[in-house]
């Protein structure tokens, strides 16, 4: 399984596609670190003008932390798409190329090849998001140094520096998962059909869907929303508030892996069965 | 159906003795198998194509295995060549290196040439006689070009509409029937005279030129040469026409029939 596991590592990342998350993430982390850089002191002005009068603020809150804090609010929408172009050509690029045909004439079974392959994807989501992680929360602390986080939310939260990188361990934790799903979704859409853009468009309207239908407050939905994967793909943020609610992180951690554990069992049961034919 | 890559709706397959499903891992171990046009990844190397294939396979080849089995195939040369630039027959020929590169006992070669240039055909068909007569392999070669067949094949069985219509040696199958034969004489009307009144079963088409066409069992054709010389006539080619192709139209239309 360990070399099974390899060689379809090895397929992800002499592909072209793979690198494109990676460059993205960086050139798009940089870039907001360049501009926080040259104009970070006028979006802290921003983000804290309705309180200017009733506190004073003294620190270096323009940190790494509050950097890496908001590239992953803002970049989390869009990894989604960077990670469906690799997960929705797993299955369905081996069939587009008719490599199915020779993988599976050798005496491998479909149950370890799809595991093979699922193992890689996991992989690759988590590389994805650590390279983000690296990137966001390294570089930030290296150009901006460390201090206090402060986050506005409905209430404004300033956490102690000490407090702070447990909370981004455990909030990149939670967006891996998150991710996990878009990855088996694209997994499973990447297992009914032979061509890799059917999975890559069909797992984006679905989130987007999903989004939408998250966001439309009508009683029907609001009772279905809970159940929306969609509705916990940003659950990471839970983790800076005060106190943490412990129960809905479980929550959304149970929510996101129930969907992870349907796509990929959906996607196991029908690639074992599936004619072969190109 | 045979590789599993499909899957019955109804029977069983038996290879080596065994239940193909029951026992697939053990089976396809000892086989190896081209399915039409064989399809790499064209972003790595053949070498790399290779290793990859029989590391899958449970069977790790050393690069001396991995090179010995491309020089089989003419393609030692061309073994850091990305296969995106393989022309077909390459690619065809690399195909026959995969199936070899675990050493099965059996290989399945599913329509082989098809797609190839006459050249290409005739690589791909000698390197698969090869495998036969030099390496000691069993080949199981579906086709629907039966001149292809008539060329590699020791035995073989029709199949029509799922039904096996006949099986034996290929030599066996076409001599079993009567042939159809061009002769060319000096004198065409001497030779039908003396035809009608010989004691041969054969029937026998208005000559063209100088060429009688006949149509006889295979081994009347010594006899009937001898028949010709020693009235004076002189026979200057003997040609048997029938072909595989022919055989099989004419089992298959009764069948159809």
């Amino acid at each position: 399984m360990i070399d099974l596991v390899k060689i379809e590592l090895y397929k992800i990342f002499r592909k072209w596609r793979t690198y494109i998350g990676f460059i993205a993430i960086a050139i798009i982390v940089s870039l907001i670190e360049i501009s926080m850089l040259l104009q970070g002191e006028n979006y802290l002005k921003f983000l804290t003008r309705n309180l200017e009068g009733l506190f004073v603020f003294e620190g270096n809150f323009l940190n790494g932390y509050l950097i890496s804090y908001l590239v992953l609010g803002a970049l989390l929408v869009h990894i989604p798409f960077l990670i469906s172009l690799v997960a929705g050509d797993l299955l369905a690029g081996e069939a587009t190329a008719g490599t199915f045909r020779m993988l599976l004439t050798r005496p491998v079974s479909r149950a370890q090849l799809i595991t093979a392959k699922i193992i890689a994807a996991t992989i690759y989501t988590n590389l994805m998001i650590a390279f983000l992680a690296v990137v966001s929360l390294g570089l930030g602390v290296l150009l901006f140094g460390t201090g206090e986080l402060i986050v506005i939310k409905d209430v404004l939260i300033i956490f102690p520096k000490d407090d702070i990188l447990w909370r981004f361990f455990v909030g990149y934790g939670l967006a891996s998962l998150s991710m996990m799903v878009v990855t088996s979704l694209a997994f499973f859409f990447s297992s009914l059909v032979e061509n890799a853009i059917g999975p890559i468009v069909s797992t984006m309207a679905v989130i987007i869907v999903f989004y939408i239908l998250s966001a439309i407050d009508v009683d029907l939905l609001q009772k279905l929303q809970p159940y929306f994967f969609t509705s916990y793909m940003h659950s990471w943020d839970v983790v800076f508030n005060t106190p943490v609610d412990t129960e809905e992180l479980w929550k959304a951690a149970g929510i996101l892996s129930f969907h992870i554990f349907i796509f990929l069992g959906i996607t196991y049961f029908i690639f074992r069965k599936k004619d072969i034919t190109s | 159906m045979l590789l599993s890559l499909i899957f019955p709706t109804q029977g069983k397959i038996k290879i080596f003795g065994k239940e193909l499903l029951q026992n697939r891992k053990e089976i396809l171990a000892s086989v190896g198998a081209i399915v039409e046009k064989p399809d790499f990844y064209g972003y790595m190397t053949a070498y790399k194509n290779l290793d990859i294939l029989s590391r899958i396979s449970g069977f790790p080849a050393s690069k001396k295995k991995i090179m010995e089995t491309l020089e089989m195939v003419r393609l030692e040369k061309r073994w850091n060549s990305k296969v995106k630039t393989f022309s077909h027959g390459m690619k065809q020929r690399l195909g026959i290196a995969q199936a070899l590169i675990h050493d099965p006992k059996l290989i399945i070669l599913d329509e082989p040439t098809t797609g190839l240039d006459p050249q290409g055909m005739k690589e791909v068909r000698d390197l698969v006689i090869s495998l036969s007569k030099d390496f000691k392999k069993t080949v199981f070669l579906s086709s629907h070009i039966l001149h292809e067949v008539e060329l590699i094949a020791n035995r073989m069985v029709i199949i029509n509409k799922g039904k096996t219509v006949t099986e034996g040696t290929v030599q066996e199958l076409l001599n079993a029937t009567e042939t159809k034969v061009a002769i060319e004489v000096d004198d065409t009307e001497k030779a039908a005279a003396l035809l009608n009144e010989s004691s041969f079963s054969l029937q026998f088409e208005p000559p063209t030129g100088t060429t009688l066409h006949l149509t006889m069992m295979k081994e009347q054709i010594p006899a009937l040469n001898r028949l010709f010389v020693e009235n004076g006539i002189s026979v200057s080619s003997i040609v048997p026409t029938r072909s595989l192709e022919e055989y099989f139209l004419n089992l298959t239309g009764k069948e159809g029939q």
